[in-house]
Formats: C-alpha cells, sequence, structure tokens
C-alpha cells in the first residue's frame, strides 16, 4: 500500500515535471519558431556568464522578471477572486495531464507500474471535463477585475469555450464508438493493431473527420490567435486586462499547458500514443515480411521517445498554426462553432454509426 | 459546400507557405551552424551592435564643426544657421578672431539635440561650409538631458 502510493506520487511529480518543463520551453519555441517562420532570428541574447545557446535562457530570464515585478492588484478590484483566478485556470489544466498515458507497462523490481499516472475508465470526459472548467479561470478573472474590458473578454471567451465544448465533445464520439472505451490507455492500446495488413491502426485513419474537427475545436478551446476571442490583443485587452507579474504569466503559462494537452489529447486519441508502426512487445515486424527483435527497455524507450516525438510535432503545429493565420471576428467564430463543426461531428458520428452497423 | 473546400484549400497553402519559410530557414541556420557556407542567410536580421548596416553618404547624424588648418573651427559665426534652423536649437556665441581676415568666430556653438529634428537646413544655409552632418554617429541615447547638448566648437 506504502509502495504503491510512493509510486503514484513520483509519477504524478514525473508527469508535472515534464509538462511544466515542456511549457517552460515551449515559450521559448514559439518565440523562435515564428521568428523562423518570419525570416528572423528571434530572442537569442539571454545569456549565462557569455554562453547563450539561442536564447534557451530566455524562458528563466521571463520568469525572474515576471517574479520581481510588483504583485499588483487594483484597489476595485474583488481581492480574493482577482487572487484566485490565475489559480483555478492553470490548476484544471494542469490536473488534465494525470489521465495521459505517456508509454506501456515497464516491469521494475517485480512491479509492473503504468507509464501513466491513474489509468481513470472514463479518461476522456474526464479531460474534456478539466478543459471546461478552464473556463472559470476566465470568467472569475473578468468578474473579479471589475473592468469593462475585461469583463467583456471573459464572457467572450465563456461563450467561445462553451460552443466549441460541444463540438470538441461530439468529434470523440466517432472515435468511442469504434474503440469502444472511454480510459486513454485502452483507446491507445487498441490504436496497436494493423488495418488492412500494413496500416497503423491509428485514430486518424479511422477517424480522419473526426480529427479535423478535433483539432480546430482544440485550437480554439486554447484560445490562441485564430481564436483568441477571450483577449483579443488588438481591439480589447481582454480577461487579464488588470494582472501583472506572476499572476499575469501564470495565465500565459496556462495557455501553453493547453497546448500541451491538446497535443498530448492528439497523440493519444488520434495518432496511436505511444505505439511506434509495427513494433509489437517483442520488437518491430514488418508487414512486407521480417522483422528486428528488440530488449523490452529498448521497446518502452522507443515508445516513450514516439509519445514526446509526437507531442513535440503538434506543439510545433499549432504554433505554426497560430503563427500563420488571422484572428476570426467574434461572429465567424460562432459561425465555425455552430454552423461547420458540430454539423461535422454529427455527420462524422451518423457515417461511424451506419459503417458500424453494416460491418 | 465547394466554397468550404477552397477555404480549406487556402487554409492549407498558407499554412504550407509559412512552413516552407520554417523549412527552408532551419536548413540554412543548421548548416551555418555548422559551418558549412550557404547562399541564402536564413534570417534577414542584422544583429545591431555588433553588426552595423552601411549608412548612405547623404545619412544626416551627428553634426561637426569643420576645422580650420589651425585647428580653430571654420565657422565663421554668421547666425545663418540659427536663423533657418525650425527647431532653434542652435545657440552661438561670437568672439573676435585674431585674424584680421576672419573677424568672427564661435566662442560657443551648442546644437541641442533635445530639439534637433536633423533636417539638414543648418547644413544647406552655412556660407563657409563649416557645418556638416557626416559623423556616422547614430548612437545618442544619453541618461540625462544635459549630455543632449552637444558642444560643436570643442573637440
Amino acid at each position: 500500500m506504502f509502495v504503491d502510493a510512493v509510486i503514484v506520487l513520483v509519477k504524478v511529480v514525473l508527469a508535472l515535471t515534464w509538462t511544466l518543463l515542456l511549457a517552460l520551453f515551449l515559450t521559448w519555441v514559439e518565440r523562435k519558431e515564428s521568428a523562423v517562420m518570419q525570416d528572423r532570428i528571434g530572442a537569442n541574447r539571454a545569456s549565462v556568464f557569455g554562453l547563450r545557446l539561442f536564447g534557451l535562457f530566455q524562458p528563466f530570464a521571463d520568469a525572474i522578471k515576471m517574479l520581481f515585478k510588483e504583485d499588483f492588484a487594483p484597489t476595485f478590484s474583488q481581492r480574493a477572486l482577482h487572487w484566485l483566478a490565475p489559480a483555478f485556470s492553470f490548476f484544471f489544466v494542469a490536473v488534465a495531464i494525470v489521465a495521459v498515458p505517456f508509454g506501456d507497462t515497464v516491469r521494475l523490481f517485480g512491479r509492473s507500474i503504468r507509464l501513466q499516472v491513474v489509468d481513470l475508465t472514463a479518461a476522456v470526459l474526464f479531460v474534456l471535463a478539466m478543459l471546461s472548467l478552464g473556463i472559470y479561470g476566465i470568467l472569475v478573472s473578468g468578474w473579479a477585475s471589475s473592468n469593462r474590458f475585461a469583463l467583456i473578454g471573459s464572457l467572450r471567451g465563456a461563450a467561445q469555450l462553451i460552443s466549441y465544448e460541444v463540438a470538441l465533445g461530439l468529434s470523440l464520439v466517432g472515435l468511442v464508438m469504434v474503440f469502444p472505451s472511454l480510459s486513454l490507455a485502452r483507446i491507445v492500446d487498441y490504436q496497436g493493431g494493423l488495418l488492412f495488413g500494413f496500416l497503423p491502426k491509428w485514430g486518424v485513419f479511422l477517424q480522419p473527420l473526426g480529427f479535423a474537427v478535433f483539432y480546430v475545436a482544440g485550437m480554439a478551446e486554447t484560445k490562441r490567435v485564430p481564436f483568441d476571442m477571450p483577449e483579443g490583443e488588438s481591439e480589447i485587452i481582454g480577461f487579464y486586462t488588470e494582472y501583472g507579474g506572476l499572476k499575469f504569466g501564470l495565465f500565459m503559462f496556462t495557455d501553453f499547458l493547453e497546448v500541451i494537452v491538446l497535443a498530448a489529447m492528439a497523440t493519444t486519441l488520434f495518432f496511436g500514443g505511444w505505439q511506434v508502426p509495427w513494433l509489437n512487445a517483442g520488437g518491430f515486424v514488418f508487414p512486407w515480411g521480417g522483422g528486428i527483435d528488440l530488449a523490452p527497455w529498448a521497446v518502452t524507450v522507443l515508445r516513450v521517445f514516439a509519445f514526446n516525438l509526437k507531442v513535440f510535432f503538434f506543439c510545433w503545429l499549432q504554433v505554426l498554426t497560430r503563427w500563420t493565420y488571422p484572428r476570426f471576428r467574434y461572429d465567424q467564430i460562432m459561425d465555425l462553432g455552430w454552423k461547420v463543426l458540430v454539423p461535422l461531428a454529427a455527420v462524422n458520428v451518423l457515417v461511424t454509426g451506419l459503417i458500424l452497423a453494416a460491418r | 459546400m465547394i466554397k468550404g473546400w477552397q477555404v480549406v484549400k487556402e487554409l492549407v497553402r498558407g499554412a504550407a507557405i509559412t512552413a516552407r519559410h520554417f523549412f527552408v530557414n532551419m536548413t540554412f541556420h543548421t548548416l551555418r551552424l555548422f559551418g558549412i557556407k550557404t547562399k541564402g542567410r536564413g534570417a534577414v536580421t542584422v544583429q545591431y551592435p555588433e553588426v552595423r548596416k552601411k549608412l548612405s553618404p547623404r545619412h544626416r547624424s551627428l553634426h561637426r564643426l569643420r576645422p580650420r588648418p589651425d585647428g580653430q573651427p571654420s565657422c565663421v559665426a554668421c547666425m545663418l544657421c540659427v536663423t533657418v534652423c525650425p527647431s532653434e536649437c542652435i545657440t552661438v556665441e561670437a568672439a573676435e578672431d585674431p585674424d584680421p581676415e576672419v573677424q568672427k568666430v564661435p566662442a560657443r556653438f551648442v546644437v541641442d539635440l533635445n530639439r534637433c529634428c536633423f533636417c539638414g537646413f543648418c547644413v544647406e544655409a552655412c556660407p563657409v561650409d563649416a557645418i556638416r552632418m557626416d559623423t556616422a554617429e547614430i548612437r545618442l541615447a544619453t541618461p540625462d538631458r544635459a549630455g543632449l547638448e552637444v558642444r560643436l566648437d570643442k573637440p
């Protein structure tokens, strides 16, 4: 019992460290990637003892700057809520990471340990619920600021997030019909098979439309630029108008955490999670014959590496999307959500059901 | 339906353009990191304090007074630059010059960069071509206002 508790604790610490470190360096990735896309160089001046390392110390410089700023709350704000809002926002996103499977089972000291913090039976619902609860961070911050612009931003954010929650949930219904489970670990296990004998049985090949809807709705859920209604930097300043220093930093950090959670969910649900194509527990078995035998530890390392690679790819893709498209207008966002994504997701469910019934 | 496909097509095309820029520039950056010469640079950035762009010869930078052979400024304190200056930033105090051919020299020639708009009218107005704006000095920032009042008669 005690050992189990220690194992869970270690897993929680490892998962949180992974997420926070990735989010920290995602700020660097965002700066550098946007710069390279636009034929610039990007932040490269932060140095430690003259060592620049392509500006890799920039996240730490930013963190130190935010730490030493005045912890400011306007006199007309509601103090307690103003304090709580960033914490709400951060907590609900960070807690979603416990459901993500980082790899398969490892045997250590005679125990088999899943590389997943908890294998929830309804993990899909759990993650969706936690992402929805993130709205409270926005709503509370807007309300507690007692600022009209902040309130407009938070109301817009609530409207946007609730609309896209529908599309996000519906897009996953088809997937759950194909892989009959709500547990992320089970869903990843199902994706280990082969389709037509050669294609890995990943969600994206079974549910291409579902993935498209999921990705777009997920991007809207992260409330970054093409869908940045709550912030609207160019018109209203948004729900964190009255925030500064570390509290503002926490909101920014939450955005990056949401990017990671979306990347991890897209990987887990649609791109086979930790599955490497044609890699079984014993090693590679290629559909064209032949194979490579691998030790169990090598298989585990490969799988964790594959998971990380996929997550990095989706983070990269989201940053690319964020720096490519101009932002939507509020009515366009609502149109896209209710008139395009929700019907598409419904059609996806219908077609999936028909195919499953015809089989 | 058809319009929807066109939108999707254009979205993908846009992402392809930015992704192409990303990968082409990354290739250049990576090759140059390993010391391989490439045709492109990967970025148009000029790393300013270390690398300077060459200024145009017509660029108007910090003023200077051309010296005479004996080291005195060649200004004759005629006050034409003071008159023409639209920002009223030039102050000249005249003094007598020992040389009877010259008559006057500036005892004090101050350009107040707080006010100067770098229009170059003083250079145009000068009858003896004494004031010029060709020092190529563009780092004029100082921590206090007094540092922006530049004495041109004392080198």
